[in-house]
């Protein structure tokens, strides 16, 4: 962690303005490492559309160490999450009630909970219900979000007014007040919970792509496909979503964070995941009594979910600044 | 300005009805019976009838809407289904508990959050940025629940410096008036008191800010790099005026008007966090409470809880709206989409 900052520190030019230093691409990538929000006034001529958004977007990614790091950290936990069952040195649902609250030693590296049950490999079959759960929730609330965006962007007038206020009233109630009051009319459990979390987080997607889309449609290339007569449904999808993909994709990585600290809030809660399945939020849940009595039942599991969400902050922070050095946050 | 006022003002009324429609569906309609869990499971259907009757739960859900609603504009949210005392009562019995908290919290990120914020700024690409950025980073990836856990670790069971949870000792407690703790304290001249409620808040509210302080920092940074860029900041410079008064004087007013909007909207959003706070630091606010209540499917409170959290961020959204609307004329609602 120290390491990202430390090469900001030496490599960014100290002289200048912000503006001076957002002109390369390059030095922008290191510059931006903690996701800073870019300082708008620049020259826009230099930032002339690249042949390929892709290219140029991982190039400038490559750049940036931070978010280098964290993508390589993201496939590790991808691949733990895959190959969880055989990294495990213990069943991670088999209790044994003579080996409960041992400290972390060479048979249980992080220790065993009140249970019995190995913390590591709780830990680690943890990885696989965290990254799901925040794939699945994103993708219902992404798939939702920008139906809902796409058609009031495009349709505007009344289709958007009741579209868009229906978004506000989500929002007028905090998203985990709303998430526990869903999982209150669903029913506790894993499948509900990505319900909830997809649910309540449809409004901020179908507001960017909302924005997107009003500023897209007034291109004249847009204009062009309504007059050779193409249906609204084809322009939406390929010629005005596509502009608006790499927008959505950093905001989907971001949210992926948000959706794993909510799942872990609401196992946190008790009413995710149902035990002995392991979730981490649900760990420190239950462990929470052991506070004093045995710290470590409560440390890996928090260490985990940090560490995860850092990752996809910082990545989604790279994207973001990849992408677009004007973009703002939210 | 007048006419953006209203607009917005109006906007409020079908956000409300909506979030009281949604919150009573969620309830009412999609909720599982609640006769069974609050009666027992081994209670007849004779009895759970005639609860459901008397609880009116009977009635078509369009009555039972407006049956709610014309109650609620008159300041009758229903029962609790266990205690049988009213809604309103019971959150305002716990409500001061949250205030107290959040409002803690939102003092500890603002005054934190700028701070480092600007000195993050001021002193660019120093170490205070690099310790910023990773704060600020650090602050928003952190489980609010965990950080708490570690605080209560640390600084209760490894320093002692801390109470581990609760609002005050139980013999210290103030008598009540306000419900604030610290202001009854001090109402009584309890100085003692006092200093143990104080003592009480700390932990929670630092845990329950991080988040906030974590945006503060960031916004409050990048809008101060912002405002250091612009030419005026340079002719004040190129006039020769020391340094900390450019900062001080020129760079931080304008720098802070967006600021402003952020903490009001945080501030919104600490009153969902304080549910997870609460849980940890057994604070007695209405944020635990609403966990239990949505467990033993206690639903009127449930709905009362919602919909004055709703009324609130609504409210404090609006006034962050108007107050950047005031701060800074430049602002064109009629172009701006997304904020």
């Amino acid at each position: 962690m120290s390491e990202w900052n430390q090469s900001s520190l030496d490599e960014v030019p100290t002289m200048g303005s912000e503006s001076q230093k957002a002109d390369e691409t390059f030095a922008m990538g290191i510059a931006l490492p903690d996701g800073e929000i870019p300082v708008p006034d620049y020259d826009e001529t230099l930032h002339e559309k690249p042949e390929n958004q892709w290219l140029e977007m991982w190039r400038s990614l490559r750049a940036n160490r931070a978010a280098l790091v964290s993508l390589i950290f993201i496939v590790f936990l991808v691949l733990v999450a895959i190959l969880g069952p055989y990294l495990t040195p213990y069943n991670p649902i088999e209790t044994d009630m003579s080996s409960a609250l041992q400290t972390p030693s060479a048979q249980h590296w992080f220790g065993t909970d009140q249970l019995g049950m190995d913390i590591f490999s709780r830990v680690i079959a943890g990885t696989r219900v965290s990254l799901t759960v925040g794939l699945l929730a994103v993708s219902i609330a992404l798939t939702t979000g920008i139906i809902l965006g796409a058609i009031a962007g495009y349709a505007g007038g009344w289709v958007d007014t009741v579209i868009m206020r229906v978004m506000d009233m989500m929002l007028a109630i905090p998203s985990i007040l709303l998430a526990i009051t869903l999982m209150a009319a669903l029913g506790k459990g894993i499948d509900k919970a990505v319900i909830a979390i997809g649910l309540v987080s449809i409004p901020e997607y179908a507001r960017i792509v909302r924005g997107n889309i009003l500023s897209i449609k007034e291109n004249d290339y847009i204009a062009a496909a309504h007059v050779v007569g193409l249906s609204d449904a084809r322009i939406i999808f390929r010629h005005v979503l596509p502009n608006a993909l790499s927008v959505i994709i950093v905001r989907a990585t971001l949210g992926i964070s948000s959706a794993i600290l909510d799942t872990a809030a609401l196992g946190f809660l008790g009413l995710g995941v149902q035990p002995p399945q392991p979730e981490w939020g649900d760990m420190l849940g239950r462990a929470r009594g052991f506070i004093f009595q045995a710290p470590h039942t409560l440390l890996y599991p928090g260490m985990a979910i940090t560490a995860t969400v850092l990752a996809f902050n910082l990545l989604g922070d790279g994207l973001r600044d990849a992408l677009d050095p004007r973009a703002r946050i939210k | 300005m007048l006419k953006y006022v209203i607009k917005r003002v109006l906007m409020v009324l079908p956000v409300m009805i909506g979030v009281s429609i949604i919150v009573f569906s969620l309830m009412r309609v999609f909720s599982p019976d609640p006769a069974p869990i609050v009666l027992g499971q081994h209670a007849n259907e004779e009895s759970m009838q005639a609860w459901r009757e008397a609880n009116g739960l009977n009635d078509p859900v369009v009555t039972q809407y407006f049956a709610y609603i014309s109650g609620a504009l008159k300041g009758d949210l229903g029962t609790s289904y266990y205690t049988k005392s009213a809604v309103t009562d019971e959150i305002f019995a716990r409500f001061p508990a949250t205030i107290e908290l959040a409002v803690a919290a939102i003092v500890f990120a603002s005054i934190i959050g700028i701070g480092l914020g600007v000195m993050a700024a001021v002193k660019k690409n120093s170490i205070f940025d690099a310790a910023g950025s990773l704060f600020a980073l650090v602050g928003v990836s952190i489980p609010i629940f965990w950080l708490g856990i570690l605080f209560i670790m640390f600084f209760s069971g490894f320093l002692h410096w801390f109470p581990s949870g609760g609002r005050i000792d139980v013999l210290l407690k103030p008598a009540e008036v306000t419900g604030f703790y610290m202001i009854d304290a001090l109402i009584a001249g309890d100085g003692e008191a006092f200093s143990n409620a104080l003592n009480h808040l700390i932990l929670p509210a630092l845990a329950l800010g991080m988040y906030s302080m974590a945006i503060i920092t960031r916004m409050t940074r990048s809008s101060m790099l912002e405002t250091l860029g612009q030419d005026y900041i340079r002719t004040a410079r190129a006039k020769g005026i020391t340094e900390t008064k450019v900062i001080a004087k020129h760079a931080l007013r304008p720098s802070l008007i967006p600021v402003t909007t952020v903490i009001g909207l945080q501030f919104g959003s600490l009153l969902g966090g304080a549910l997870l706070t609460e849980s940890v630091f057994s604070w007695p606010g209405i944020g635990k409470f609403t966990v239990d209540c949505i467990l033993k499917s206690d639903f009127p409170v449930v709905q009362g809880i919602v919909l004055l959290v709703a009324v609130i961020f609504v409210t404090i959204n609006l006034v962050a709206d108007l107050a950047y609307a005031y701060l800074d004329p430049r602002i064109k609602y009629s172009s701006k989409k997304e904020r």
